[in-house]
C-alpha cells in the first residue's frame, strides 16, 4: 500500500533518521502487552504538531492508515497496525515544556514517560497523583489517550481528572488548541474530555496542559488481613462510610494471596482470606488520626492481622506485598487474560462471588486483585494456551465475568479501554444509539477513517 | 540455513516464552535509553530472537544490529516482572549469528588476543610504546587498531596507559600467610595485571595483612567477557576450561576477584556456556563458581577493620555500582567497608546503580551511544561533589575516566580496595 513514493515524501517529513521499513524494526513496534501481533509497514518517529499534521494530511491524500502508539505497554492492542501501515511513534517530543508553580499546572509533550513528569514535579513540591503500574515506562500521551487510572485513583481520580488543555492534530491535519489553563472555562463543547481516553481514535495528542496539586506532606501505609473475602470488602464501603477517603485502598483475594504466600512467603497469616493494603496521605497530624480511626473501625470485621509502617521502609515493604502479585501468578498458569472491571465499590462482593461461581462453571483458575476502593478489579483468567480448548474457555469466561459487572451497574473496563481486544463485547455495554452517536463523531472528525481505523468502535459489514 | 544454525536459540526458547511484552524493560535498559528505538529495548530483542525461530527473519544485517545494541549488564532482568533472562537470550542470538556469520574482524582479532597470555604481553607492551602516540591518530574504524587490540579498550578516546610490568610478573606465584588462615587463589584479570597495577597490588596488600595465603597463578587467563560480547563462545568455552585448570589445582578456600567482570564469568557465565553434554566439566565449573568471591565481600567476611588499612587523609566520595556486582548481590559490603573507614564521607550519587555504558565490546561498536549512557553519570557524580568516584570493576573505572575527562572533570577514579589499603600502601 505504501509505494517508494509515499516512503520518499515521508522520509521528506521526518528525516531518514526518523522513518524506518526494515523487517527488524517492523517486528518491534508490531507487539504490545495484549501479545498480540500485527506488522506495520513503516514507522515514522515525528518530532513536533507540524510534522504530524504533515503526516496526517499526506494519509487523508494517499489513503494510508495511520496508528499513534506511545511505549506500546498498552493491554488492549489500541497502538497496534492491524492491517498494516504506518505506525506514529510519538516518543521524540519528550520535553516538559514549562511547570508553572503560580498556577500550578504544567504543559508537556506526550512523549514524556509518567514517572519522569512526576520526579521532575515533585521537585517542586507539586504533585501529578495518576499512577498506572506502567508509570515507569508508559507515556502521558498514551495516558490521556487510554484515560489511564492506578491505585490512587480512589482519592484524586484519573487521568482525565487532570488534563485541562490539549494540542492535538485532528485527523484531517488541523492543529487545534483545546480547553487551556484556567480553572473554569464553558466556551464551545469540551473537547478535552472528548479526547481523553479516545485511543488515538480523534487525533494525535502533541502536547498536554496538567493541573497539579501540593505534594502531600506525609503518607501511611497499613496492611489489613480479614479471615474472608466478605470481611474486606465490608471493610471498604464502612472506611468510606466513616468519611475517610483513602489515597488506596488495594485489594488481594485469596487465590492471589496463595500464588504470592506460595513463591514469596511474606508472612501473611493461613486464616487469612483476604487483604486490604490502605494507604492514607495528608496532613502528619490527620493521617495519624486517619490510621487510627481506620483500624477501630475495621476491626469488628475479621480482621486478622493489622500492620502500620513505621517509615519509608516498612512501607516499601507492605507494597511488595501488592507489587509480588504479577510475578506470581505464573506459577498458576503460564498465559494470563488480565481484565479490569468495575462496579461500584459496594458491589465488590458480589461481583467476586460471580466470578468465583464462573471459576468453578468452567473449572479454570481466576485470580482477583486490584483497586477495591473505587470498584475496580483486576480479574485474571488463567489457561495454558497449548492445551486444547483452553483458550475456547477463557473466552466463554470473560464474556460472564463482563455481563456479571454489567448486570452489577458496573463496565467492563476502567482503565485498560477498548482497542482491538474487547471490541467483540461492545454491544453488551453500549445500546445501537450510543455506539452510533459516538460513530457520527469519529466520521466528522476522520471522514477517510485514516487515523487508528478498526479500533474502538466495533467494526460495521 | 540449516536447523543447527539456530541451535543456540534453541537454549533458550522457554526463557522467550516468558516474556509478555509488557515493556518494563524500557525502564531500565541503558541502551534502550541512548537509542530510544524499539529494537533495541529487551523485550525487542526477545521479539526478534522468536522471529528468528520461527523463521520470519534470518540472521541478517538488521538481526546483527539489534542483537549489538545491549550491554548484557542484566539490568532489564533484575526488574522483569517475569524474570526474562534476556542477557542470556543475547548471548545464544550471538552466538548463532556468529555461527552463521562468522567473527567480525575485531572479535576474531579479540578472540586470538584473549586466547593467548603471550600475544597479550605482546599487545600490551606494543600498546604500551606506541599506544599514546598511536591510538589518538588512528580513527576509531580503522583496522590498524587490531595489530595492538587490547580486550574492551578498543574506540575509547582516553586509553588508559599500560604498566611497566604486568601485575602477575611482578609477585611470586605464592605469597606465603599465616598457617590456619584461608588459601586464596587471586584471579587477576586482564585490565588489572596491564593496566591498573595498583588495584593488584592493593588487593594483594590487604589480604596479606589478614595473614592469607594468596596464590597468584602464572597460568590464568583472561576470562572470556569480551568473547562473550561478541559471541564467541567457543573462546569462552576454551577459556574456562584453561582457568579452571589453572585455578583448582591450588585447592583453595576462595577463588577471589577484584573485577567485577571477571567474577561474572568464573560465577556465572561459565556454568551456563558449558552445556549439558560434559556433565563433569559443567560440574567442576560449579564447584569454581561457588568458590568465586569479590574481593570486597570476602575482606568483610574475613572481618577486616577498614579503619585500620584504609583511615587517614579525608576524602568525599560516590559509590558506582558495577553491573556484575548489582547482579551478583554485591551492593552493601562495598558501602559497609567504605562507611566504617575514618576520613571517608561517602554520599550517594543518583542512579548509582545504573550502567557504566561500557558493556563488553558494546563501546567498540557504538562508541558515542556508550558515551550517552555515560553521560548521565557523569552528571550524576558531579552532582554529588564528591572527590572521587570508587566502583569495584577496573572495566568501570576506565569506562567513568573517559567520561569524566571528555567532560573536563578532574574527579578521581578508584577502586575500593585503593582506598581500604591508603594505610598499608604508604
Amino acid at each position: 500500500m505504501l509505494d517508494a513514493r509515499i516512503l520518499q515524501k515521508l522520509t521528506q517529513i521526518v528525516g531518514a533518521e526518523n522513518i524506518a521499513t526494515g523487517a527488524q524494526d517492523m517486528l518491534c513496534y508490531g507487539y504490545d502487552a495484549t501479545q498480540m501481533e500485527f506488522l506495520p509497514e513503516c514507522v515514522l518517529h515525528p518530532d513536533g504538531a507540524d510534522q504530524v499534521s504533515r503526516i496526517l494530511t499526506l494519509a487523508n491524500q494517499e489513503g494510508f492508515p495511520v496508528f499513534p502508539r506511545g511505549a506500546g505497554s498498552g493491554f488492549t492492542g489500541g497502538a497496534l497496525p492491524k492491517g498494516g501501515g504506518v505506525v506514529l511513534v510519538t516518543t521524540r517530543m519528550n520535553r516538559i515544556l514549562r511547570i508553572d508553580t503560580d498556577n500550578l499546572v504544567a504543559e508537556v509533550e506526550p512523549g514524556v514517560v509518567t514517572e519522569a513528569f512526576q520526579i521532575e514535579v515533585e521537585k517542586l513540591g507539586l504533585f501529578y497523583p495518576p499512577d498506572p503500574a506502567s508509570l515507569k515506562f508508559s507515556t502521558l500521551g498514551g495516558n490521556v489517550a487510554e484515560c489511564a487510572g492506578g491505585p490512587r485513583a480512589v482519592k484524586y481520580g484519573v487521568t482525565k481528572d487532570f488534563v485541562m488543555g490539549l494540542e492535538v492534530v485532528l485527523p484531517t491535519g488541523q492543529v487545534i488548541r483545546t480547553g487551556g489553563e484556567t480553572v473554569k472555562g464553558v466556551v464551545g463543547y469540551d473537547l478535552t474530555k472528548l479526547l481523553c481516553g479516545s485511543e488515538g481514535t480523534l487525533g494525535v495528542i502533541t502536547k498536554i496542559i496538567f493541573r497539579l496539586l501540593p505534594y502531600p506532606e506525609a503518607k501511611k501505609t497499613m496492611l489489613a488481613v480479614f479471615d474472608s473475602i466478605d470481611g474486606a470488602a465490608r471493610a471498604v464501603s464502612t472506611i468510606i462510610k466513616g468519611k475517610i477517603i483513602p489515597t488506596t485502598l488495594e485489594f488481594l483475594d485469596h487465590a492471589t494471596l496463595i500464588c504470592v504466600e506460595r513463591r514469596f512467603n511474606l508472612g501473611i497469616p493461613k486464616e487469612g482470606r483476604a487483604v486490604l493494603l490502605i494507604e492514607v496521605d495528608g496532613d502528619r497530624d490527620l493521617i495519624e488520626k486517619q490510621a487510627g480511626k481506620i483500624h477501630t473501625l475495621i476491626e469488628p470485621l475479621g480482621l486478622v492481622q493489622f500492620r502500620v509502617a513505621k517509615d519509608a521502609a516498612e512501607s516499601e515493604e507492605l507494597w511488595r506485598v501488592r507489587r509480588l502479585v504479577s510475578p506470581s501468578l505464573r506459577d498458576v498458569n503460564p498465559d494470563k487474560f488480565n481484565e479490569d472491571i468495575v462496579v461500584p465499590r459496594s458491589r465488590v462482593p458480589d461481583v467476586i462471588r460471580r466470578i468465583e461461581l464462573i471459576q468453578s462453571r468452567y473449572d479454570i483458575p481466576i485470580v482477583n486483585f486490584g483497586h477495591a476502593g473505587d470498584g475496580n478489579i483486576h480479574v485474571n483468567i488463567m489457561i495454558d494456551k497449548s492445551l486444547p480448548g483452553q483458550l475456547e474457555k477463557a473466552h466463554e469466561a470473560i464474556k460472564e465475568v463482563f455481563q456479571a459487572a454489567l448486570d452489577l451497574g458496573g463496565t467492563m473496563s476502567g482503565e485498560h479501554g477498548v482497542g482491538l481486544a474487547k471490541q467483540p463485547f461492545i454491544p453488551m455495554e453500549l445500546s445501537a444509539d450510543q455506539v452510533a452517536a459516538m460513530r457520527a463523531i469519529k466520521t466528522a472528525l476522520d471522514p477517510k477513517n485514516i487515523l487508528n481505523p478498526g479500533k474502538v468502535l466495533p467494526v460495521v459489514g | 540455513m540449516t536447523k543447527t544454525k539456530i541451535d543456540p536459540l534453541k537454549r533458550v526458547e522457554n526463557d522467550m516464552k516468558k516474556c509478555v511484552k509488557c515493556g518494563a524493560c524500557r525502564a531500565n535498559c541503558p541502551a534502550f535509553s541512548a537509542f530510544q528505538r524499539e529494537p533495541a529495548a529487551a523485550r525487542g530483542k526477545v521479539a526478534l530472537a522468536q522471529h528468528v525461530m520461527k523463521g520470519t527473519i534470518t540472521l541478517d544485517d538488521g538481526t546483527y544490529a539489534a542483537m549489538s545494541k545491549c550491554l548484557l549488564c542484566g539490568s532489564c532482568v533484575d526488574k522483569c516482572p517475569n524474570q526474562v533472562p534476556t542477557d542470556e537470550i543475547v548471548i545464544a542470538a550471538r552466538e548463532a549469528l556468529t555461527q552463521r556469520r562468522g567473527l567480525t574482524t575485531f572479535h576474531q582479532a579479540v578472540g586470538q588476543v584473549i586466547k593467548n597470555r603471550k600475544l597479550m604481553h605482546l599487545g600490551a607492551l606494543a600498546a604500551r610504546v606506541l599506544g599514546p602516540l598511536f591510538f589518538r591518530k588512528v580513527p576509531a574504524t580503522s583496522g590498524l587498531r587490531l595489530r595492538f587490540p587490547m580486550p574492551f579498550l578498543g574506540g575509547s578516546r582516553h586509553i588508559p596507559k599500560i604498566a611497566a610490568k604486568s601485575f602477575i610478573s611482578s609477585h611470586p606465584e605464592v605469597v606465603e600467610g599465616e598457617p590456619g588462615k584461608p588459601r586464596i587463589v587471586f584471579f587477576v584479570g586482564c585490565m588489572t595485571n596491564f593496566v591498573y597495577t595498583e588495584i593488584g597490588e592493593s588487593t594483594l596488600a590487604l589480604f596479606k595483612h589478614l595473614g592469607c595465603t594468596v596464590i597468584i597463578p602464572k597460568d590464568q587467563q583472561c576470562c572470556g567477557l569480551p568473547g562473550m560480547s561478541g559471541g564467541d563462545l567457543e573462546t569462552v568455552r576454551s577459556l574456562a576450561e584453561k582457568n579452571l585448570l589453572a585455578l583448582e589445582q591450588h585447592r583453595p578456600d576462595y577463588v577471589m576477584t577484584a573485577c567485577a567482570t571477571c567474577g561474572g564469568a568464573l560465577h556465572r557465565l561459565y556454568p551456563l556456556v558449558i552445556g549439558k553434554r560434559n556433565p563433569e566439566l559443567k560440574e567442576r565449573l560449579q564447584a569454581l563458581a561457588d568458590k568465586t568471591v569479590d574481593a570486597a565481600v570476602l575482606l568483610q567476611k574475613l572481618g577486616l577493620d577498614p579503619e585500620l588499612t584504609g583511615g587517614g587523609e579525608s576524602l568525599r566520595v560516590t559509590y558506582h555500582d558495577p553491573c556484575h556486582h548489582r547482579t551478583a548481590g554485591v551492593v552493601k559490603q562495598p558501602r559497609t567497608l567504605l562507611q566504617g573507614t575514618s576520613g571517608i564521607d561517602l554520599v550517594e550519587m543518583e542512579g548509582a546503580d545504573r550502567c557504566c555504558g561500557l558493556g563488553g565490546t558494546f563501546n567498540v561498536y557504538h562508541y558515542e551511544s556508550s558515551l550517552k549512557i555515560n553521560e548521565g553519570k557523569s552528571a550524576a557524580i558531579r552532582a554529588t561533589g564528591a572527590d572521587a568516584v570508587v566502583t569495584g570493576c577496573p572495566g568501570c573505572i576506565m569506562q567513568l575516566s573517559d567520561g569524566l575527562k571528555q567532560a573536563g572533570d578532574d574527579t578521581r577514579v578508584l577502586h575500593t580496595v585503593e582506598l581500604l589499603a591508603r594505610n598499608l600502601r604508604r
